[in-house]
């Protein structure tokens, strides 16, 4: 009884570093959508830092629940985040790149339109 | 409808029907798990139910079979989602930090990676995972040339646009390593003899460290 109180504990405390983290890592993405400077680096930002956050969200949530069915629905909602996340900044870079959104200026380097060698 | 006419080609498109449900079976597979998933209960009802429902997906909304020349060796998929998960932490609080810390902006750049693979499926498996560990997006991904543009959210920090290059196509690697059949790795010179062998051994030990 007692050792079940104390798995308890344990995954409540982890839980909630997933919590705070998960939430740190969204708070960020956030705060780079508004201080990047220009439309590539702002995709980053909002692609990227949320995966983790968002995985680290829903762990904590699925340790807090202990619920199978919950947890099973948490896993796809993972699967299709990683799934579809890469798929929708690809789609908002190339239509930038593609639309001239993206200034010379902002890239250090542009080997697309400047091939290397 | 018509006797003569009607039956050869019904017929046909049955079969057709068919074989493609037996060449795409995974696909069957994976949705059934997805809609017992969905239901977060294993009963007999469920498993029916997600493996008719997946039967319809599969012959009324046809899609065209991805060739599946593709095996699964245990240790080098270990190897690759451990260090893809090892690479996710560590690019996002790099990307995060950035982010919060208030510094100069980052300098980012777009970067050509020539791959060695021309298989569909691993560039596409390559370009997702690329695009999944922060501080790189995938741009631009050239069919023909086999070639990803990546966009690389600040280079200085990334250590310039060759590690990048180094660094991509040591993922390429680890996912040929995984999921490539012996043919494949051959042509993109992974598999050449005793020699070269060994010299990826020890580069899978040393990525393992």
């Amino acid at each position: 009884m007692e050792d079940q109180g104390f798995w308890v504990t344990v995954a409540d405390v982890v839980a909630a570093v997933c919590l705070l983290l998960g939430a740190f890592f969204s708070f960020s993405a956030g705060v780079g959508v508004l201080r990047f400077g220009n439309l590539l680096a702002r995709m980053h930002a909002v692609a990227k830092p949320q995966v983790l956050g968002l995985i680290l969200l829903l762990t904590g949530v699925a340790l807090r629940l202990h619920s199978w069915p919950a947890t099973t629905m948490l896993a796809l909602v993972v699967i299709f985040q990683l799934l579809t996340s890469p798929v929708a900044a690809h789609m908002v870079g190339r239509a930038g790149i593609r639309t001239g959104k993206v200034s010379e200026n902002d890239l250090e380097v542009d080997e697309l339109t400047n091939p290397p060698r | 409808m018509d006797d003569r006419t009607g039956v050869a080609p019904r017929r046909s498109s049955w079969r057709r029907r068919v074989q493609r449900l037996r060449e795409q079976w995974r696909t069957v597979v994976v949705l059934t798990v997805m809609w017992l998933l969905l239901w977060g209960d294993l009963s007999w009802g469920n498993v029916v139910a997600g493996a008719a429902l997946a039967v319809v997906v599969v012959t009324v909304l046809p899609l065209p079979s991805i060739g599946t020349h593709a095996t699964l060796r245990p240790w080098p998929l270990l190897v690759l989602v451990a260090r893809f998960v090892a690479d996710l932490v560590v690019a996002s609080f790099q990307v995060a930090w950035q982010a919060v810390w208030p510094g100069p902006q980052p300098r980012g750049g777009v970067v050509a990676v020539p791959l060695r693979t021309t298989s569909d499926v691993f560039f596409t498996t390559i370009a997702e995972l690329s695009a999944l560990v922060p501080g790189s997006l995938v741009i631009e991904a050239d069919r023909d040339r086999a070639t990803l543009y990546l966009h690389v959210l600040d280079l200085a920090v990334s250590g310039g646009a060759d590690a990048v290059r180094e660094r991509t196509r040591k993922l390429e690697e680890r996912v040929l390593r995984a999921f490539a059949e012996k043919d494949e790795l051959r042509r993109t010179g992974l598999l050449d003899g005793g020699e070269a062998a060994s010299a990826g051994a020890a580069a899978a030990g040393e990525e393992t460290r």
